[in-house]
C-alpha cells in the first residue's frame, strides 16, 4: 500500500499511524525539517514551490520502483509546499517492512531519488537576499 | 505555444507562463532550449534546466506542439 501527497503542512502522528501494519516489524521515517542555517548564514525561513501534478507523478514513480524492489508493507511520501518556518518537517518518507533492513534500504533510496528527480523548488531566505537553491553554481 | 514556469526561470524571466510567437516555428526540446537561451540569457547562468512535456522529463529530440502541456524545470531542490 502506498500514499503520496503534497501538503501546507505535515501532521507526524498520521504519518506514524499511517505506516502501522501488524506485518511490520520495522518502521523507518526520515523526516527532512527546515535548517536554521546555510552557506555559514542564518536561515530565516524556506518556501517551497512545486510543478504539483508532475512532482506527484514523479514520486508515483519511484515510489513503484522501490516496491518492486523492496518487499514493501507501507510506503509514505509526503511533502510540504509553501513557506516553511525553521524545524518545521518538510518532507517524509515512511516505509514498513518485515525486517529493518529494507526499510533503511527503501527510505534512502525515496529521499535521495526524491531530491535528484521530483519538481520542487526551495527558496532560502536570509536577513539580507533571498536564495533559489541548487540554481546556480 | 505556452511554457509553464517555476522557481527561479519564472524570476528570471518576469512572467508565470511564457508565451512564444507564433513565428518562432520551434518544434522540439533542443529548439526551445534555445530559443529560450537566446532571448533570456541570464538562463545561462543556472546549472541547468530540464523540459517536461505533459508532465514527464523530455530530451532534446522530443517533438513539442502547442496542445501539450509543457514545462521548464529549473535545478531541483526538494527535501
Amino acid at each position: 500500500m502506498k500514499k503520496i501527497v503534497l501538503v501546507d503542512q505535515i501532521n507526524l502522528n498520521e504519518v506514524y499511524s499511517w505506516l502501522q501494519d501488524p506485518a511490520a516489524g520495522g518502521i523507518n521515517l526520515f523526516i527532512g525539517n527546515v535548517r536554521n542555517h546555510a552557506q555559514g548564514k542564518a536561515v530565516v525561513k524556506l518556501e517551497f514551490e512545486g510543478y504539483k501534478p508532475m512532482a506527484l507523478r514523479e514520486m508515483e514513480k519511484l515510489a513503484a520502483t522501490a516496491m518492486e524492489k523492496w518487499p514493501i508493507k507501507k510506503l509514505l511520501m509526503v511533502h510540504a509546499l509553501g513557506s516553511k518556518q525553521i524545524g518545521e518537517p518538510v518532507v517524509v518518507i515512511g516505509t514498513a517492512t518485515a525486517h529493518r533492513k529494507d526499510a533503511f534500504e527503501a527510505s534512502r533510496f525515496l529521499i535521495d531519488e526524491l531530491k535528484n528527480k521530483v519538481p520542487i523548488w526551495k527558496k532560502e531566505y536570509f536577513a539580507d537576499q533571498t536564495v533559489w537553491v541548487n540554481a546556480h553554481p | 505555444m505556452e511554457v509553464l514556469l517555476f522557481g527561479i526561470s519564472k524570476e528570471l524571466m518576469g512572467q508565470q507562463v511564457l508565451s512564444l510567437p507564433v513565428d518562432s516555428k520551434i518544434a522540439n526540446v533542443l529548439e526551445l532550449k534555445r530559443w529560450i537561451l537566446n532571448q533570456y540569457p541570464e538562463m545561462g547562468n543556472l546549472n541547468s534546466f530540464a523540459i517536461a512535456v505533459d508532465q514527464e522529463y523530455a530530451d532534446d529530440e522530443t517533438p513539442i506542439s502547442g496542445n501539450q502541456e509543457i514545462a521548464l524545470i529549473p535545478p531541483v531542490s526538494g527535501g
